[in-house]
Order: C-alpha cells, then sequence, then structure tokens
C-alpha cells in the first residue's frame, strides 16, 4: 500500500464527516447504549456514543461504510471521549483501553474491505483523540483563576492509554483534534511521542485545532499562528482546524495555516453554523460552494466534515476535491520523518 | 503582533550585518506569535518578574501577593518586552510551587500571556513543571554541558518534547567559558550534540557566551567584553540559525552605584554587541542610556574598556567615574533650617539625625525652661513624636532612626548634669516612662535584633532596661521585679532559643506573673509563639515580627484602656492559630524512615569522578586579609539587618528607601575602611577534610588520613514528607559515596570568625552613646564573616579541594550559588541539629586555634562566626529537612547516644508529632 504521505502529494485525501449526527439518525435509548453488557451498570450511559463501539458495533461499522461509499478516504474511529478523564463522567474509565482498541478494530475491518474492492483508492483509519473535557490553561473557577482542574502529567497518561489501545487495534494515523486549549494538545503529543518511544514504532500524526468565534482566537486565546507555532515541535503529518465554525468563517484562518504551516494543511468544518436550535442546517451543496472557495486557493491537503455534516456532504466535497490540485508544501525539512 | 517599541528604540533597531534572509526563523509564541528573523529588531526579554533580580518582585512573591507580582509582568509587556522571563529561584521559596502558580495566574491575564514566557531556574525540575504549565512555545533558561553531555542531551530532549526553546549557556563540566576560544569550543560542541544526536531544530538554540563584568582591575578580564563580541560574531557565522543572548547589567559590575556610567556601558555593549549578531538579550530598559545621548568623553572610555583599546582603559573610566560621582555628590550645604526657631531646630536635629548642633541648641533651650526635665518632655518629645510617625508611617527607616536616637542620647547626656543638680534641689524625679525589660536568653548571644528594637523603644519614650545576652531565666524575672518593668521583650536568633522561651514563660506562670511577654527574633514565629509559649502562660503573649512592630505593641499594652482588649484580641488569634495548625497537622502525610531511605538521591557513584583534596586533615588560617575577605561581601543581608528590603545593588534605585540605602552603605564604607586600615577586627579559619563514606543509617563515617581509623561519626537527618514523584526524600549524607560503593570519598568541615576585636569596637561604641555605630559594627562583622565562609568556600573548590578548579563566578553568581557543592551548617534548615557543632568544633579544636566557643545551646561566640560542612558532589544542594517522625527521631537519639526526650528537645522545631 502506498504510503499516505505520498498519496497526499499527488491528490487531496478525504476526511468523513461527524459521527454523531449519524448516531442520533438511530433514535438509540438507554438500553442501546449499554447492550448486555452494561445492563446493570450504575449510571446513565444514554450520550455515550463511544460506547456504541462495544455495545453497538453494527451501527458504527454502517457509518464508516456509508462514509466510504460517499468517497472518503479517511475514517474517524468514534473514540472523541475515550479517555478516563472523559469516560470518568460515565464511571467507565476501565474500558477505556478496549474501547479504543475495538474502535479501531471495527474502522479498520471496514477500511480493508473497501481498500480490497478499490485497491487505488486505499482506505485510512485515524484514531480521533478528542480534547476532554478539562483546560489545562483555564481555570474553571472564576474566584481563583490560578487553579486547574487536570494537570499536564494526569492529561498525558490519559491521552497515552487512549492511543495505545488505538494503535493497537490499528489505526494508520491518528488525529488530535477539536483542540481548543493547546496545552491539552501538547500533553497528548507529548504521551503519544512518549508512547512511541516504548512501543519501538510510530504513526503518522494529524492535528487539529479548533478557532471557536470570529475573534481567530481558540478558547484558550491563541491566534491561529500561536496555535501553529506550539505544536509544531512535533514533526506533523498535518495541521488544521475544524469544529465552532462553517466553511465560510474558517477560510481566514486556514490562509494563516497555508502561509506558515510546514506541514500538510487539513479542515473539516462544520455545516455552518448552528441554528436557533442548535442544529446545523447548511445543506451539501452550499457547503459545497464554501469549500470550492478553498480550493480554488490551493489552501488544503485534506478536507471533510465536523458537526452536521453527513454523507451526502461528504460526497459532494469528494467530487470537488477531485477537481483540484493539492496545496503544495513549501518547507521541505520538516516533512522528514 | 502589534510590536511595541521600547524607548530606546534607536538603540535596539540597529541592523545587525549578516546579511543572508534566515528561512528557519526562532518562532516563538504566547498568546501571539513572535518570529525572531535578521529582519526582526533586537529582542528584549523583560528581566523585573525574577526573585534573584528584583526585590520588589521577590517581596510580592515571598509575601504571597501574587495579585500585584501579575501587575509587575504587566508593566514588563507594556514596557515591550517581547519576551517575559520569570525566575523564582530562591532559598526561602517553594520555587517549583511559586512558579507553577505564577505561570498559570499569567495565563487568566491576557494582555501579559500575549508575549512567550523564558522560563528561568537553575533547577530543572522548576523548569520543566513551567513546561507543563505553558500553551505556547517558551525559551528555557538554561541548560548546559556543565554535568555532562548525558544530562545535557536528557533535558535538550524534554525542551524539544514540550515544544521550547532553550538557552544554552558555555559552561561545560570544566567550568564557565571566559575565554573566546572556551566560548566557541563549547558552543560549537553543544550545537554539534543537539543538531546530530536529537535533530534539535538549530534555530531553536539561543546560546549564552557568558556576559562577564570588565573593568574590574583584573588583567583576565580586559578581554571579556571583546570575547564576547568575537564569539558572537564566529557563532553568527558558524553555527547556522542558532540565535546570541545574554544578560547585559552583568559587563558593567565594577560600577554599581555609579548608574551614569553603568547605563553608557550597557548601551555601548548593546551597540557592539548587536552589530556583531547578538539578537536577543535581558535588558532593563529603565538601565540603559541613548547611545546618542552619551557625552563623547565617556562613550569613548567606555569603548576603550570594552574594546580593550588602551591599557589604561580601565584607570581612565574609574577617573571619569570619580568625577561624576563626586558631582552627584557635591550638594550645597543647606543651612536654611539653622535660621528657625530653636524648637523647629531641635526637631530638625532629631528628624535628620544632625548631631553637630544638638549640643548648643540644647544649651540655648535650656534657659527657656524652669527644669531641665522640661526640655526632654517638651521639645525634645516632640521631635522624637515625629519620628515615631513618620517611621510608624514608613517615611523614615530603621537607620536614619537609630541617627536619631544617637541625637537624642547625646542631647540628654548634656542635660544629665543639670538633671541631677535639679533633683537634689528639689527632690523631685520625673514622671517615670514606661518601661521595658529587654533580654537575648540563655544560650544565645545574638542581639542586633534586640537592640535594634531597644533603640526604636527608646525613641518612643520608652525606658528600656537591657540585661544583654545569654541572661538566665532567673535573671530576667529577679531585674523584671527588682526595676518595676511593664513588658518584658525576649530575643534570640538560633533555634534553640525557641525552647529556652518557653522555659522563661513557664517559670513567669510559676510566679504568678502578668506581665505582656513579647517574643522577637529571627528564629521565632507568630505560629510558634501561638502553639508553644502561648499556652504556657496566663499573661499575654504577642511575637513582634519587627522593630516597627515594638512601639504599636507596646503602647497597647502600656495604655490601661487598650490593655484588656489587646490582651484578649492576641489571646484569642493565638488559640485559633492554634487550632488551624492542628488541623494543618493531621492532614499532613509523612513516610517512614525506612520508606524515605528507599527514596535517597539516586547518584551513580560509578560514574562519578571523586576528587582528592589537596591536603587531608586539618589547615589554619589567623589572621586572614580583610581587605580580601571586605570583596565577598553579599550586602543584601546587611540592608535586611537595617530594615531597609531590596537587593543590592539595586537598592540605591528604590524609589522608597533608595536614598537611606545609600546614605548607610556610604557609612559602612567609611567604618568599613576604618576597620581593615586601623585592622580593628581580626578574621581567623581552620578547615579540614577527611576520607569519608556514608552509612545505610544517613551518618558519614570520617577516617584518619590512611582512610582505615574511624575519626568521628557525623549525624544527619532525612526528609520524611511524602514526595511527589521523582522527588527524592533528602539527607546530606546522600551526597557522599556510600561504603558499598567501595569508593573513597571526602568531606570537609570547617570554622571561621572575624568577630575578634568586635567587643572593644562596641564599647567604643557604648562610650559615645552611638548605637548607630554599635548595630553597624555589629553588622559588619556578620557580613565579614559571611564573607570569609564564602571566600573560603571558593578557595576550596577551586584548590584546597580543588573539585571546580577553573570556575569562574562573578560575585552576583557568588551570591546565587551557581557553584557546584553546598556548605551547609548545624541548625541551617537542611541539618537543623546544633548539637552536631559540637563534633566539627572538636575535630577541628576550633576554640584553641581559632577562638571561637560554643554556648549551651550551640551558639558561637564571637557572634560574627560560620562553621558547616562541605560537600562537592554536583548533585548535592541545599535543602529544607521539614518536619520529621518519631522512628527517625528515636533511631537518630540512639545513633548519637542521646536520650529520646533530649533528642527531641533539640529538635523540637522539627518534630511532626
Amino acid at each position: 500500500m502506498k504510503k499516505i504521505e505520498d498519496i497526499l502529494k499527488e491528490r487531496i485525501l478525504i476526511l468523513d464527516g461527524a459521527m454523531g449526527t449519524m448516531i442520533q439518525r438511530h433514535k438509540l435509548e438507554e438500553e442501546d447504549f449499554r447492550g448486555e453488557r452494561f445492563k446493570s451498570h450504575s449510571h446513565l450511559l444514554k450520550g455515550n456514543n463511544d460506547l456504541l463501539s462495544i455495545t453497538r458495533p453494527d451501527i458504527i461499522k454502517d457509518i464508516h461504510a456509508q462514509y466510504f461509499e460517499a468517497g472518503a478516504d479517511i475514517a474517524e474511529t468514534n473514540t472523541f471521549s475515550g479517555t478516563t478523564i472523559a469516560q470518568a463522567d460515565y464511571h467507565l474509565e476501565h474500558i477505556v483501553y478496549e474501547l479504543n482498541f475495538e474502535s479501531a478494530k471495527i474502522a479498520k475491518e471496514v477500511a480493508v474491505e473497501f481498500t480490497k474492492r478499490e485497491p487505488d483508492k486505499p482506505r485510512f483509519v485515524a484514531g480521533a483523540v478528542g480534547p476532554t473535557n478539562r483546560t489545562l490553561s483555564i481555570s474553571p473557577n472564576v474566584n481563583d483563576p490560578g487553579y486547574r482542574a487536570v494537570t499536564f502529567d494526569q492529561l498525558k497518561v490519559a491521552y497515552k492509554e487512549q492511543v495505545k489501545g488505538l494503535m493497537d487495534g490499528g489505526a494508520d494515523l491518528l488525529l488530535v483534534e477539536t483542540i481548543f486549549d493547546t496545552l491539552n494538545a501538547k500533553a497528548a503529543l507529548f504521551g503519544i511521542q512518549e508512547l512511541f518511544d516504548e512501543e519501538g514504532r510510530s504513526l503518522p500524526i494529524m492535528v487539529s485545532g479548533t478557532i471557536t468565534d470570529a475573534s481567530g482566537r481558540t478558547l484558550s486565546g491563541q491566534t491561529t499562528e500561536a496555535f501553529l507555532i506550539s505544536v509544531s515541535h512535533v514533526p506533523l503529518l498535518s495541521v488544521g482546524l475544524n469544529c465552532a465554525l462553517g466553511a465560510k468563517q474558517l477560510r481566514p484562518y486556514l490562509q494563516i495555516l497555508n502561509e506558515h504551516a510546514p506541514f500538510f494543511v487539513s479542515a473539516y468544518p462544520n455545516a455552518g453554523l448552528p441554528n436557533e436550535f442548535g442544529q446545523y442546517d447548511e445543506g451539501p451543496d452550499e457547503m459545497g460552494t464554501q469549500i470550492d472557495e478553498f480550493l480554488k486557493e490551493g489552501l488544503v491537503n485534506i478536507l471533510g466534515g465536523c458537526c452536521g455534516t453527513t454523507p451526502a456532504h461528504i460526497k459532494v466535497i469528494a467530487e470537488l476535491a477531485k477537481k483540484y490540485k493539492p496545496r503544495q508544501v513549501n518547507s521541505p525539512w520538516s516533512t522528514v520523518h | 503582533m502589534s510590536k511595541e517599541i521600547p524607548d530606546n528604540s534607536s538603540l535596539l533597531s540597529i541592523n545587525h550585518s549578516l546579511s543572508t534572509m534566515d528561512n528557519r526563523p526562532l518562532k516563538l509564541s504566547g498568546l501571539e506569535a513572535v518570529t525572531v528573523s535578521p529582519a526582526s529588531n533586537f529582542v528584549n526579554i523583560g528581566e523585573r518578574t525574577n526573585v534573584t533580580g528584583s526585590a520588589k518582585f521577590l517581596k510580592l512573591i515571598k509575601e504571597d501577593k501574587f495579585d500585584e507580582a501579575l501587575s509587575v509582568a504587566l508593566d514588563q509587556v507594556r514596557g515591550g518586552a517581547q519576551v517575559i522571563d520569570v525566575n523564582m529561584d530562591e532559598g526561602m521559596l517553594d520555587s517549583e510551587a511559586a512558579m507553577v502558580r505564577f505561570l498559570n495566574l499569567m495565563a487568566s491575564e491576557p494582555e501579559i500571556s500575549r508575549i512567550p514566557v523564558m522560563v528561568d531556574s537553575s533547577k530543572w525540575e522548576v523548569i520543566e513543571a513551567g513546561l507543563k504549565c505553558l500553551q505556547g512555545k517558551s525559551i528555557v533558561n538554561s541548560i548546559s554541558l556543565k554535568a555532562g553531555e548525558e544530562e545535557f542531551l536528557r533535558q535538550a530532549k524534554l525542551v524539544k518534547r514540550y515544544g521550547a526553546a532553550t538557552v544554552v549557556m558555555a559552561f561545560d563540566e570544566v567550568g564557565q567559558a571566559d575565554t573566546y576560544q572556551r566560548r566557541i569550543d563549547i558552543c560549537k560542541r553543544a550545537y554539534d550534540i543537539l543538531t546530530q544526536k536529537i535533530n534539535f531544530p538549530p534555530q531553536d538554540i539561543i546560546f549564552d557566551p557568558n556576559i562577564f563584568p570588565v573593568a574590574t582591575g583584573i588583567d583576565e578580564h580586559k578581554n571579556y567584553a571583546l570575547d564576547f563580541f568575537k564569539a558572537t560574531r564566529w557563532i553568527r557565522t558558524n553555527l547556522p540559525h542558532a540565535h546570541v543572548s545574554g544578560g547585559v547589567s552583568n559587563v558593567s559590575f565594577s560600577f554599581r552605584g555609579n548608574q551614569l556610567v553603568r547605563e553608557a556601558m550597557h548601551s555601548v555593549f548593546l551597540y557592539h554587541a548587536i552589530k556583531e549578531g547578538m539578537d536577543m538579550g535581558i535588558v532593563n530598559p529603565a538601565m540603559l542610556a541613548v547611545y546618542d545621548d552619551i557625552p563623547k568623553d565617556l562613550l569613548e572610555r567606555v569603548e576603550d574598556v570594552l574594546l580593550n583599546r588602551r591599557e589604561d582603559a580601565t584607570e581612565r573610566l574609574l577617573e571619569f567615574a570619580e568625577t561624576v560621582k563626586g558631582s552627584a555628590k557635591k550638594k550645597e550645604q543647606d543651612d536654611e533650617w539653622r535660621k528657625g526657631t530653636v524648637e523647629e531646630r531641635l526637631t530638625h536635629s532629631l528628624v535628620k539625625g544632625v548631631i553637630e548642633f544638638i549640643e548648643a541648641d540644647i544649651e540655648e533651650v535650656r534657659h527657656k525652661f524652669d527644669k531641665p526635665l522640661h526640655v526632654i518632655e517638651g521639645p525634645l518629645m516632640n521631635g522624637m513624636n515625629v519620628v515615631g510617625d513618620l517611621f510608624g508611617a514608613g517615611k523614615m527607616f530603621l537607620p536614619q532612626v537609630v541617627k536619631s536616637a544617637r541625637v537624642m542620647k547625646k542631647a540628654v547626656a548634656y542635660l544629665t548634669p543639670f538633671l541631677e543638680e535639679e533633683k537634689i534641689r528639689s527632690g523631685q524625679v520625673g514622671k517615670p516612662a514606661a518601661k521595658i525589660l529587654m533580654a537575648t536568653v540563655k544560650g544565645d548571644v545574638h542581639d542586633i535584633g534586640k537592640n535594634i528594637v531597644g533603640v526604636v523603644l527608646s525613641c518612643n519614650n520608652y525606658d528600656v532596661v537591657d540585661l544583654g545576652v545569654m541572661v538566665p531565666t532567673e535573671k530576667i524575672i529577679e531585674a523584671a521585679k527588682r526595676e518595676k518593668v511593664d513588658i518584658i521583650g525576649l530575643s534570640g536568633l538560633i533555634t534553640p532559643s525557641l525552647d529556652e522561651m518557653v522555659h522563661v514563660a513557664k517559670e513567669m506562670e510559676r510566679e504568678g506573673m502578668v506581665l505582656p511577654l513579647l517574643i522577637g527574633g529571627a528564629t521565632t514565629s507568630r505560629i510558634h509563639t501561638a502553639v508553644k509559649i502561648d499556652p504556657v502562660y496566663s499573661g499575654p503573649v504577642v511575637h513582634v515580627l519587627d522593630a516597627s512592630r515594638s512601639v504599636p505593641v507596646a503602647s497597647e499594652f502600656i495604655n490601661p484602656d487598650t490593655r484588656g482588649a489587646f490582651k484578649a484580641r492576641v489571646k484569642d488569634e493565638y488559640i485559633k492559630l492554634r487550632s488551624e495548625h492542628e488541623g494543618r497537622q493531621q492532614a499532613k502525610n509523612y513516610i517512614s524512615l525506612l520508606e524515605a531511605r528507599k527514596n535517597k538521591v539516586k547518584i551513580n557513584w560509578n560514574n562519578t569522578f571523586i576528587s582528592k583534596p589537596s591536603f587531608l586533615g586539618k589547615k589554619v588560617l589567623v589572621n586572614y586579609p580583610l581587605e580580601e575577605i571586605a570583596k565577598y561581601i553579599d550586602w543584601t543581608p546587611f540592608f535586611q539587618t537595617w530594615m531597609l528590603f531590596g537587593r543590592y545593588p539595586d537598592i540605591f534605585k528604590d524609589e522608597k528607601v533608595g536614598v537611606e540605602a545609600q546614605k548607610l552603605f556610604d557609612d559602612a564604607q567609611v567604618m568599613l575602611r576604618r576597620i581593615i586600615a586601623g585592622r580593628k577586627l581580626s578574621a581567623n579559619g581552620v578547615l579540614a577534610f577527611y576520607p569519608a563514606n556514608s552509612t545505610e543509617t544517613d551518618d558519614v563515617q570520617l577516617y584518619a588520613k590512611d582512610g582505615l581509623n574511624q575519626l568521628a561519626t557525623l549525624h544527619f537527618l532525612r526528609q520524611q514528607n511524602k514526595k511527589a514523584k521523582d522527588l527524592p526524600n533528602f539527607c546530606l549524607s546522600d551526597f557522599v559515596a556510600p561504603q558499598s560503593s567501595g569508593k573513597e570519598d571526602y568531606i570537609g568541615i570547617f570554622a571561621v570568625t572575624t568577630g575578634i576585636g568586635l567587643e572593644k569596637l562596641v564599647d567604643e561604641a557604648r562610650a559615645k552613646q552611638d548605637d548607630y555605630a554599635e548595630i553597624m559594627a555589629k553588622a559588619l562583622a556578620d557580613r565579614l564573616a559571611e564573607a570569609f565562609a564564602e571566600l573560603l568556600h571558593a578557595r576550596v573548590r577551586k584548590e584546597y579541594w580543588g573539585y571546580a578548579a577553573n570556575e569562574y563566578l562573578t560575585a552576583e553568581e557568588m551570591i546565587k550559588e551557581t557553584y557546584q557543592g553546598i556548605r551547609p551548617a548545624p541548625g541551617y534548615p537542611a541539618c537543623p541539629d546544633h548539637t552536631e557543632k559540637k563534633t566539627i568544633f572538636e575535630l577541628l579544636d576550633a576554640e584553641k586555634e581559632v577562638g571561637i566557643t560554643l554556648t549551651e545551646s550551640f551558639a558561637m561566640f564571637p557572634t560574627a562566626a560560620v562553621s558547616g560542612y562541605y560537600f562537592s558532589h554536583y548533585e548535592s544542594k541545599y535543602f529544607g529537612l521539614g518536619k520529621i517522625e518519631k522512628d527517625q527521631v528515636a533511631e537518630y537519639a540512639q545513633r548519637k547516644g542521646m536520650g529520646l526526650e533530649e533528642m527531641e528537645r533539640w529538635l523540637s522545631p522539627n518534630l511532626a508529632y
């Protein structure tokens, strides 16, 4: 199989769309989340989407398949909240390794199947590493700005455990995503590098930050360029932006990455901004029109969708991307892995 | 980012001459990005958020005023700093905790966290803790080859993994680079290791090739600046993409106190350094002249020095410095105040401490009053009240108050014959002032603080009965009754005195006394007073933090209207403190001695090269030249003695105390010269080295020169508090190779004094009622003793033991203790057991050899004395023992052959139970 670094020089790769949006369509209830195994678990589990990789793998596999069908090259594992820290809300810290292992495994099964079918378009699995629900740079207590609810080392350990499961389960890449606090991402990257050393093997790493609003900054206050500098010590496969904004609002910040990033650039925006009901209602064609702008400017190497996007959106994006050449990476030294 | 250009932009915007555009610039970030490339201007690193460089910042951190400390950071950013240096390296601080807290707070201030941080510490743990708080790309300050390549690589790898750039000091296993060749050799070696072995991005390396003081009068220093410039050029030419930085103020260290010359030197230095390629630097913008404004003659002389252009460059700059110093000092004698009324003149003399007119003015005013006593109660007391008020309001400082007291005493002395005459004539005695008894408790000989309190109280119309030092309890109680005092004040400096104070309080209780008891002195504390002294005495007990607090406390007790309420309030407060303390005690976590031993400092003795001292056994130094010792004086504690807080020499620029500090310093210089020229004090020292190994039970076994016969055993204590991961439970014996290593290691011991002759100086001052001179003499003797210990330690490192033969340190670095090895003293935090002094003194025969004796509490007499151990291992460091558990105390007592109870008494401040 060709290496992803080489394919990225030839064409734009397509990342899948939202997992949550697709799960919502199934209108699952508490018992679906529990399955047989967690029937008598002490806490409510509804809403713990990651758990479905164990209790309803059929649904998750089907979603991966739909995205691959729509033209995605890379599927993200169903592990956005797969750390001990995020799973603590459900008192399921003890299944974190298994959860990540299983999620990677089922995604990989679907990917292998599609690759077999279309050898010219190999499919990849990106192990998704979410931000957790705690922040290292911001105090949750307004009266004590120096307080922190979690430490760098705690996060590092939690991320390592997650990534170990993802690697063992067969992920081809790692995607540290939806970064609203760069220090959390640095802890994740630190843990990942430590794990690579311990395991004696490594995977390409993708990093994707989140610009929260029109201020152009992450939740922890960094500008796009500062964010880029803060994660550039790691030899990344790609750096990009996702979530919070629609394609249109994301464009100026992608321009900054395009200008400065010595890595491939990725983008997977939401389907527009949320409406008054908190739903994303930008349709596939509408979103496609916005994305066409990035493509014309040659801003990206990897494209996909975040909240509110569906296989229909991905299909449009994949079709559009075929017409354009990928962004050229200018700085040769940092793509050496 | 919006770049604010500092005022001295004309200087800082000089483009240096490297013409090729760097395609690998150094990129840093806070909330915003900063790029350092040939196109950018010199990067100004803010230095005021550094406890070692800013007295103000240190004070705020020590007092836990982190909010105000943040405003120091904010001022830096607003003042144009593009990177902010944060340093918390101070012995009395938990540097790691302070670093974490401050960085976390800074993160909540977007205006500050906008710019990148330079995490500055000599301790790697502190740097690492700091990096874990920073989302942006920071700079580590610093790493070096000092402890060898392995440690250097380990730290560099972590720097990279945390996503930071780093300052690399030109420092290797041999020492700090001080020549052109050593500078470039070390930088080249570090660069090659970093870029070749771990692929460290070369643009993230910032070399600090050491800025040293010039114009020191020492020939070898003449090329320091020039070598720095040349090394900078070489680095920028030969080590692609690397940067050069440095701490600029060091260069002018010889001219401290002379702002004009220093500011010019900084500017001229930067002008040349930037031209040669220095692109970052720690610069205090407030200490930088505008290059174009430097007078041509000064500029020429400064350049002569920096570029080593003429043989007599130093002399010529010194000459110039003298003239500007002289002209600044030559103030017109302002005699305007002599035209006021005699009462006004008296007040003026008292407030300003002017002694020359006092007798004439008293003579004049005496005739205006019926009785001489009225002169004291009237105009003199009025004047002293002004002094008291100003002091209370923080508008006068201790040295001034002591000078005021000197004037007051002289006035009273002049009046005394007339008072006696009056007494005989009328048989009347004046209304007695409130009486306060002061004493330094049994076993303790320290009295500077007590004397200061005495002076301050007498300035406020208290009659002070001073019983002196080493006063036994019976004598205190007897004198209190005989003199009918209103208050008793106890003082002490060493830890055993704490126990003695408890004893005094118990005895007072037994005697049924109810007098207020004031507690003061360096080791005393509010918490100790509340927990140990207050419960044993039913009368009022108050801890008095410093001399300035003595007057308000005393007056509360003297005034019958406030006495009762004040007592109730203090008792109440101490009860609360006690219960809080108990709560905290329970929360603390301790581990067993055995567990603590398992977590000792891990040193790989197989890889450790142990230097053999140049001699074994004893060496005595009698009448060591004082002028040599004086060069090693650390002046900062001297100012602390006088309650002027700030770091020398910056203290002279302090808005509040700067002027007084300068006057005090000038007076100190005069006395110091008198002491040195007149051989008023003699300095004696004795030191010894022995073959030594540590034992399994935290002792260090000393052997005779042959390395076989056991000579003595030194006993040490181990920390027992539960440590965070990777932090050892320290014990000093960890720094000596264990018997099991099979290696012969060594340990040194020493005792020095500069107090011989001090009594005579003190007597002279007392004869003249000159408290100022008395306190000054004692404070200087103390400083000289510390300086002698420092000097001897330097000679030990470089020569007598010789494990750091090539060390070069500036006086500033010496004070910061950046050297290898330590000299802890029994009774201090790492080894708080005073009784161990006995072993040292016996081995050295210190009483006979150098004339230092030990009191029953193991205080040294003369007080201007220092003793301790020498440890040479590079991992050895100072630490605080903290509290220990009974298992260790019991075992320790056994090891020492002492009873448990007696041991507990000596270690009482350290007991966790």
